[in-house]
This record gives C-alpha cells, sequence and structure tokens, in this order.
C-alpha cells in the first residue's frame, strides 16, 4: 500500500473567534425574512423601478451574424426620427470608452459594443437613445450595417485547427484554444501503474444558464456640472472591482459612484455587469442625459454574457477491485464563448473538490479551454464545480457498475473519514471539517431505498422503468480571490490578487438603534436577515432595532458581494469585529457610568450588565445617549470620543499562495460543504418524459443559520439542477444561430417538472475556521441534482443497457438512447 | 412626438383613470411607466414567464400580451391592491410565513394568480394550486414554499370566511 499522497500545504491556524453557541438565541432560527414586507407588496424598487428626471432610454442593435467583419455602419436614418437622441455605433463609443475589463491573461479583448468585427450572434453593434424604448426599438431598424461574414467553427473539438479568419482573436495566436494546460496534482502515474481496475467515461454537460425572471438592468447619470457619473445597477461585485468601469471609461474612480438595487435572482448571472455598466455610463456621457437600458429576454440570452459551462470530458478513474479508488485522470474541453471575462476560475472552481467526498489520492487535469462564436460564459450556480461533481459521480457509478458494487457502498468505502480532517487534497484545497457517513446516514433513513428497489421490481412487471439514485457531493464554500488566476500561464499569470474581504459598518443610533451597512447587495439572498440575526446574536439586541442598509462605492469599501456561497460566512466574520469593536466602547462608557472595571461586564439581552449582579445593568439605548450627547460626563480622553460607530473588513478566513510551479494551488476554498441526494424517477421509454417520484436532499453547511432560507436554496437550487439536468440547453447551429433563444424554446421547469415534495434533513457539522462554525450553502441542490438524476434515469432504463453521458436528458435524446437500445 | 393617442377609461385596483395612449404602449408600461404601479414586472416581454400578470375584469392577463388601448372601459387589479407592509393580504401573509419567495420579482405575479384561483376555488388541492401557477415561472424556489404558502393562505380565508358567515 503506497502512502497518501499529501501536498506541501501548510494550514494555517484557525482565527475563528465565536466558536459554536450552546444555547443561541437568533442563529438556527426560522426568522421570518426582513426583506420580504416590501417585495411582497410591490415596493420592492428593483432597476427597472428607478426612473431619474429626464431620463432617456436606451435599445441595442444585435448582430444577426456569429462572426462578421464590420464593414459600414450608416446610422442617419435613424438619427432623423423624431424622438431620437443619440444613435452610437461601437466605433464611435470606442473614442472615449476602452474594452470592459477582463480576469483572463492575456486578456481577451472586449468592448461593451462591437468595434470591427461581431463575434457571436446578438453582440451588440450599436445603440440608440430616444425619449421612450418605442421609439428606440424603432430607430434600430433604421441602421444600415453592412457585415461581411467571417467563417465559423461552431464545434469545440475543432477550435484548435481553426486558422485565419476563424480565429475569433488573432492577437492572442493562430488558434481559437485560449490555454491548452495539463496540471498534476500528486502520483497519478504511479496510482494508475498500481490500478487493477481503470473506467473511463466521455461526458458532455451542455451550456444552460442562470436565467433570472428578471434582466440586468443600469441606469446611467453623467452629471456635466461635476463630470461625475452615478450609475445604478442589479449588478454585485460593484465595492470589489467596480473601479475597473471607471478604468474602461476612462475617468478616475471618484467620478464613477455604483448604486446598487436590489436584483430579480441572480445565481451567479449578475455577478459584476461591467459591460452594461459601461455601456450606460458610456451612453450617458454621450447623449448628456440619464440613460437606462433594461435587457429584453433575447438581449439577456444572447448578449448578457452569462451561459453557463459548455465541456467536454474525458475522464478515467483509477481503482482496486475492491473499490477503493485512487486516481482521477482527464481532459476536459471547455466552450468559453467569444471571450473570456472571469478568465479559467470555472476551472479553478472544479480543482477546490475535484476529488468529490472520497480519498482519491491523485488528479491529473488537461485543461482545454476554446473560445468559439457563441455568447460568453459567466458564472451559474456552481461555477464549474457542478460539473466535476456531475463527472465524479458518473466515473463512480460506471466504477459500480464494473466491479458489480452497490452504489451506495462503493461511495461509502471511499469516504474522507471525520477523523481525518483538516483533509488536504492533491490540489492543495483544504476541507475544513465534515461528517459524510453521517450526512449519508440520514439520507438513508429518510429515502426508503428498500421500498423503492420493490416498487421498482413490481413496476418492471408491468413494462414501467423506475429509477433510483443516490450521490454524495461537495459544497465548497466561502471562494477566495486566487481561484481567478492560479490556472493562468505562471508566467503571464495577470493580476494575481489573493483578497476577497467583506466589510460591514455599524453604528448605534443615540436611541440604541442599530444601523448596519452592507457593502454587498440583495441579489435574491437574504443579506438583510443574515445580518440581522446574526448582529441580534452577537449584540444580543432585538432585531427589530436592527436597520440594514447598502452602500454605494462612494461609500463602501472592501465588499466582494455574494458568490460562491460566501456571503453569510464573510458577513458574519465582519460582524463579529465589528461587534467586539462596539462592545469594547459600549463596556468603556457603561464602566464609567456604573463605577466598575469593563472586565467585569458582560452583554445581556441588549443591556451592558455587571456579572453576577442582575440589578447593575444599563441599556444599549441608555449608554448610546450618553455617548452621543453627553461627553461632559466622561472623561477628556480620546477614547471616549463621541458617537459609537464602526467599519470592520474581515479577510478570508483561510488563504494560502499556490506553488510557484501550480504542483498544487493552495488553500483556496476549505469551507467545505457536503450533500447526499436521493431520488426515484419514472422514465415513460416510450416519450422520453422523466418524472420525478421522491426527492431527499441532505445538506451538511455547518451551523445553520436560517433553516427556512437554507432550504429554500436548497430546493431552489435542486430545482435549477432538474432544469439543467432534464430540459435547459443553450443550443447552437452550425452557424452559431441560437436556437433556443425564448423562454418558450428554453426550457426552465415549471411547478408541473418539480416533485411535490423535496424532503431536507440537515447535519451540522461546524467549521473550525469560521464564526460560528457557519458554512456556505447557497448553491444548494443544483451541485447534486444532475449527477443524481442522471444515475437514476439510468438505472431506470437499465433494461435497454444504456448509458447517460449527456445533460440535458431531454425526451428526444432519451427517446434516441432507447432507439438506439434497439428496443424502441 | 406624431404618434396618434386614444383616449381610454378603466378602473386600476378602485381609482377609476383617464388618460391618452398610444394604439401600441403595452399595457405592461401603462401600469408601471404611466400610472407607476411598480409592482407589476416584466421579466420576458413574450408571455411565458408570468411576472407581468394582472387581474383584468376578473381574469389573470399577461400585461405584456394586452395593449393598455384593449383594456378601455376595464377592472384592472394589480398586486398594489392586495395589502400594504402593515397590512397585508392572507395571500401576502401566507408568502412570508411560508418563504414563498426569495428575490420577489414573480412574486406579485404569482400572488395575483392565486388570488384568482382561490376566489373561484377557496380548497384547492396541491394539484390544483400547482396546475393554477404552473404558468407562472419561478426562478428561486422551485414552486413547492408557494404551493405551501397558497395552500396556507386558503385555509386562512376560509377560516375567515366561516367566522363572517
Amino acid at each position: 500500500m503506497n502512502a497518501k499522497y499529501t501536498p506541501d500545504v501548510t494550514i494555517p491556524p484557525s482565527t475563528q473567534r465565536e466558536g459554536v453557541r450552546s444555547e443561541p438565541r437568533w442563529i438556527g432560527k426560522s426568522m421570518k425574512r426582513v426583506e420580504d414586507p416590501r417585495l411582497l407588496t410591490g415596493k420592492g424598487k428593483y432597476i427597472d423601478d428607478i426612473v431619474l428626471p429626464n431620463m432617456a432610454h436606451a435599445a441595442l442593435l444585435r448582430s444577426p451574424y456569429a462572426h462578421a467583419r464590420i464593414k459600414s455602419i450608416d446610422t442617419s436614418r435613424a438619427k432623423a426620427l423624431p424622438g431620437v437622441i443619440a444613435v452610437v455605433t461601437g466605433r464611435e463609443m470606442a473614442e472615449k470608452t476602452g474594452p470592459t475589463a477582463s480576469f483572463s491573461s492575456p486578456p481577451v479583448v472586449q468592448h461593451a459594443m462591437a468595434v470591427d468585427k461581431v463575434r457571436h450572434v446578438g453582440e451588440t453593434v450599436a445603440a440608440v437613445v430616444a425619449e421612450d424604448r418605442y421609439i428606440a426599438e424603432d430607430a434600430l431598424e433604421l441602421i444600415d450595417v453592412e457585415f461581411e461574414e467571417l467563417p465559423i467553427v461552431t464545434d469545440p473539438m475543432l477550435q484548435a485547427q481553426a486558422r485565419g479568419d476563424a480565429v475569433l482573436h488573432p492577437e492572442r495566436g493562430e488558434s481559437n484554444v485560449a490555454m491548452d494546460r495539463t496540471f498534476t496534482f500528486g502520483p497519478v502515474d504511479d496510482d494508475f501503474a498500481r490500478a487493477e481496475v481503470i473506467v473511463r467515461r466521455k461526458l458532455r454537460w451542455n451550456r444552460s444558464e442562470a436565467q433570472p425572471i428578471e434582466t440586468n438592468g443600469a441606469i446611467a447619470d453623467y452629471d456635466e456640472g461635476t463630470g461625475k457619473l452615478t450609475v445604478y445597477c442589479n449588478t454585485s461585485m460593484y465595492n470589489y472591482v467596480g473601479w475597473l468601469c471607471s478604468a474602461s471609461l476612462g475617468i478616475p474612480a471618484t467620478h464613477l459612484n455604483l448604486v446598487p438595487v436590489i436584483a430579480g435572482g441572480s445565481f451567479g448571472s449578475k455577478l459584476f455587469l461591467h459591460k452594461i455598466i459601461v455601456l450606460t455610463a458610456s451612453l450617458s456621457r454621450i447623449a448628456g442625459r440619464p440613460v437606462k437600458f433594461i435587457e429584453d429576454r433575447l438581449d439577456h440570452m444572447t448578449t448578457a454574457d452569462v451561459h453557463g459551462c459548455d465541456r467536454v470530458y474525458d475522464a478515467e478513474l483509477a481503482l482496486k477491485r475492491d473499490g477503493t479508488m485512487l486516481a482521477l485522470r482527464y481532459t476536459v474541453v471547455d466552450d468559453y464563448g467569444a471571450y473570456l471575462q472571469y478568465g479559467y476560475g470555472t476551472h479553478g472552481n472544479t480543482f477546490a473538490q475535484i476529488v468529490g467526498p472520497y480519498r482519491i489520492n491523485s488528479v491529473q487535469a488537461r485543461v482545454v479551454a476554446v473560445l468559439s462564436n457563441k455568447a460568453q460564459q459567466g458564472a451559474y450556480r456552481g461555477f464549474g464545480s457542478e460539473v466535476s461533481n456531475f463527472v465524479i459521480e458518473r466515473l463512480t457509478d460506471a466504477a459500480a457498475r464494473e466491479l458489480g458494487l452497490d452504489v451506495v457502498e462503493i461511495r461509502r468505502r471511499n469516504f474522507i473519514r471525520p477523523e481525518e480532517f483538516p483533509y488536504l487534497i492533491p490540489t492543495g484545497n483544504l476541507y475544513d471539517s465534515g461528517n459524510y457517513e453521517k450526512v449519508l446516514a440520514e439520507a438513508l433513513r429518510m429515502f426508503d431505498m428498500e421500498g423503492w428497489r420493490a416498487k421498482q421490481a413490481a413496476a418492471r412487471q408491468q413494462g414501467r422503468h423506475i429509477g433510483i439514485g443516490l450521490v454524495t457531493c461537495q459544497e465548497r464554500s466561502t471562494f477566495s480571490a486566487t481561484e481567478f488566476w492560479s490556472l493562468n500561464p505562471p508566467d503571464q499569470a495577470g493580476f494575481t490578487l489573493t483578497s476577497s474581504p467583506e466589510a460591514v459598518s455599524m453604528r448605534i443610533d443615540p436611541t440604541g438603534k442599530v444601523f448596519v451597512k452592507l457593502n454587498s447587495p440583495f441579489w435574491g439572498n437574504s443579506p438583510e436577515t443574515m445580518a440581522t440575526q446574526i448582529v441580534a446574536e452577537a449584540l444580543t439586541v432585538e432585531p427589530s432595532d436592527i436597520s440594514i442598509s447598502y452602500a454605494d462605492t462612494d461609500s463602501g469599501f472592501n465588499g466582494t458581494g455574494p458568490g460562491g456561497s460566501r456571503y453569510t460566512v464573510m458577513l458574519a466574520g465582519a460582524v463579529v469585529t465589528a461587534v467586539k469593536t462596539l462592545r469594547g466602547k459600549l463596556f468603556k462608557l457603561a464602566g464609567h457610568m456604573m463605577e466598575c472595571a469593563e472586565g467585569d461586564l458582560e452583554l445581556r439581552n441588549g443591556k451592558i450588565g455587571v456579572k453576577g449582579v442582575p440589578a447593575m445593568e444599563k441599556s444599549v439605548a441608555e449608554v448610546a445617549i450618553a455617548s452621543h450627547y453627553f461627553r461632559l460626563s466622561f472623561p477628556n480622553t480620546p477614547e471616549f470620543a463621541s458617537g459609537l460607530e464602526t467599519t470592520a473588513v474581515y479577510d478570508h478566513p483561510l488563504t494560502t499562495m499556490p506553488a510557484a510551479d501550480r504542483s498544487h494551488l493552495g488553500i483556496y476554498y476549505p469551507i467545505m460543504g457536503h450533500m447526499a441526494h436521493a431520488t426515484a424517477v419514472e422514465v415513460d421509454s416510450a416519450t422520453g418524459k422523466v418524472s420525478i417520484l421522491d426527492y431527499v436532499a441532505v445538506h451538511d453547511c455547518g451551523t445553520v443559520v436560517n433553516p427556512m432560507t437554507l432550504d429554500g436554496h436548497v430546493r431552489g437550487g435542486t430545482a435549477q439542477g432538474i432544469g439543467t439536468a432534464l430540459y435547459e440547453h443553450y443550443r447552437y447551429d452550425e452557424s452559431g444561430q441560437l436556437l433556443t433563444a425564448s423562454l418558450a424554446d428554453y426550457h426552465m421547469p415549471t411547478a408541473h417538472e418539480m416533485p411535490a415534495d423535496i424532503r431536507i434533513g440537515h447535519v451540522e457539522t461546524p467549521s473550525p475556521f469560521t464564526e460560528f462554525g457557519i458554512k456556505g450553502g447557497g448553491e444548494g441542490g443544483r451541485m447534486a441534482t444532475p449527477a443524481v438524476l442522471a444515475q437514476a434515469v439510468e438505472d431506470a432504463l437499465s433494461p435497454f443497457d444504456v448509458r447517460i453521458d449527456e445533460v440535458p436528458l431531454t425526451p428526444i435524446r432519451l427517446r434516441e438512447l432507447v432507439r438506439s437500445a434497439g428496443k424502441t | 412626438m406624431s404618434e396618434q393617442k386614444y383616449p381610454i377609461k378603466v378602473t386600476v385596483n378602485g381609482r377609476k383613470i383617464e388618460r391618452e395612449v398610444s394604439a401600441r404602449m403595452l399595457l405592461s408600461d401603462f401600469i408601471r411607466q404611466e400610472l407607476q404601479l411598480t409592482g407589476t414586472h416584466v421579466g420576458c416581454e413574450h408571455g411565458v414567464c408570468g411576472a407581468c400578470t394582472v387581474i383584468l375584469d376578473g381574469r389573470t392577463t399577461r400585461s405584456c400580451l394586452t395593449f393598455a388601448i384593449q383594456v378601455d372601459g376595464a377592472e384592472i387589479s394589480t398586486v398594489e391592491s392586495l395589502g400594504t407592509v402593515n397590512n397585508l393580504h392572507p395571500l401576502q401573509s401566507a408568502f412570508w410565513e411560508k418563504h414563498g419567495l426569495q428575490c420577489g420579482f414573480c412574486t406579485p405575479g404569482m400572488l395575483l394568480t392565486a388570488k384568482e384561483l382561490l376566489a373561484r376555488n377557496p380548497d384547492p388541492t396541491r394539484e390544483e394550486v400547482a396546475e393554477a401557477i404552473s404558468g407562472n415561472l419561478c426562478r428561486c424556489t422551485g414552486y413547492q414554499t408557494i404551493i405551501d404558502s397558497i395552500m396556507a393562505a386558503a385555509e386562512t380565508l376560509r377560516n375567515a370566511a366561516e367566522v363572517q358567515a
């Protein structure tokens, strides 16, 4: 037996200050959401609800071609239309506005509007600003563009051979391969050499999208007097990288204020929205009026830069005959589309949990990132790891089949064991804590495996096809910035940032109310509720005494924003710091007021009291009013300065640098959640329809802050996973036309497609590294659902001996499989 | 602008309104932009998502597939007709209680669709609720808690009706 391979990574000590509370008052409660009343009554103030005086409206002319040179654009007829304020081509916009930010290195140059070439259908060619959207869209039809069509390669496997005019970005080299690198983590050759069984699968994950019901939008307001732009947008990372938009606009960051508005869903898709911010800002500057642009659904689907992963895997898993997993090796080709805004981050993400919950000793991956004449990828719930979960689980199922092992048993045999945590995986990332056997046991307790096997056998007698699935998957949470660049070529690593902090500012007013300002927006999650519960817990005040607001870039700082299931963990860290500071000052003031030592004081139910002396206490409000208005009652030293306020930044709790040679990637995504999903489905072999008969999801996200909202993420993620697994597909034809560019063609689950009851269980294995032991859980069910449905459908169709190697499992695809099995 | 406008009279949330509209103005834009009732949301503008649902003469309608001029003389209810933050309608309370919303964008359409259902069928089964909301897309919840919410609201409304009777 070879020794376990451990990457050369030193685990930093924990910086946790607040452990798991023995008797929490607010953490762990299904508190009703603070956000809801205004949303329920139609008072949410989403981006399209904001109206500025003298506001004009923009519409965009979209390219009908997937790849073409723009020979000429004549805007004169459009400009002559009454009500049109400005018509702007990409070339005209580029006179003052530079390319949009790119996290890839070397960068792939993208402009908010195409300058001389369009590279995908829907890419913006020109913009009209008019008195209303109707006129703006009328004017689009009056713009005359002469295109010269260029060759198109749509097959990701052929992009390496693209030459000449078929190359999208010739300045980056003479093919459409953006990166082709092999990463080796551990003794993969040795592990394959000692393998007794190798299973191999070619797997295909097609592109889908978050598809929030609200599209993206922005309103830009250029103030000629100050030269300052104010942009309202349903964006997210504005306090992290918003200043990059000012760089695109050629203005100092002081001259751009990004104001967040609540978002009608994101799931990753509203992560940054730099293109739309730069576009509206630029148009406002040209038109001299506030300009609103809201994507219509076609804009969104073709050019919002939000498509999900589009991967082809050729993957092998090496095992011993008893089912022990040894090593994973794969080549993946990922079709990123026409641009590369987030670099190879989705594969960095994949490497964070590439061994799943299993003791796989080594990993080798050849990552081939290609560019194509399709919309570019953005972020979608999972950011790449939902795909690798599917791949790992498919290989595990294949191994079980090959070895004649039960699908549950092979997983159990390979689990990392509770005593092995914190556990370094071959890529260098750390799994902080976990108890996978316990999660599995809970799933098996809730899901009647034997009962379903009996029903399956009975149904087979009647010619019906019931299938059962069970998978065990990771949900890494709390991303750190190194994943954005660690896969870049080391000699061209780009901007190698290492910070991904989160911040709050907190103030107690003279009446004792607590004002908390977040540096990240609401995008459908529950930031106000999370902040309220955590502040109430830490400061022992009532939720009704807490008020939450959102900082813009003028007043905000150091907030990375939600994404990668990080926000609750990071927010809790910032809140703990802020409360510690405020508590210190409250104690100082109260100690003076009650003439006792600060060390004798404690916080209890919104009061500062002397330990062990119930009668000796002052409410937060009593101390607060003294602090604000009675300066002369306190010593004339700086620590008693008037007011109670603080700003607090919490840095990522556990990040280390990648190795210079990328033999490991360091620790960057260590707060590791886990889930077991089990399901029973029925496949109608005559129509290819899949019905979900039962669904159990057991998640371990460490300490749960709000079970109700966490369940919401699990169920909502599962619904999106069902869409990815069974229905949703951005399908392009050979000429690069998007064939599924409406919600009538792009099929999201409705209430009919959902199981009647997604039954949820929780196990709580706290993180030893985060405040209160919280782990992230925002990506929810989508991390496991495609894998479990693939297994269940394969099981259902086992009489036909088909393999499920591709999602979505649309009826037509299942029918093809059944038909090719020769049994109709 | 030279676009011809036509007078319409409508009752919106109990308020009588007279306006002039262009023939092509969508009802959704009329409600949102002319009347500033921004609780009605626009998600797809091709009639699939249901976020823009309003109640038109007692029946739910996609306001993005309706021209304002078509509703001359009609009675329209939007989400603003239900309750206020301090006095929520039982449907709104139930959605709050049962976590029937996350981002809230589809919620007005869901609420009005549910209102229409319960007016017609005060004691629906879960399957009937699922059927009723199956034309409204929600991307956050997976629908289950929306159905929970509507079932809970139905019970509250039935109990209230019994007390009154």
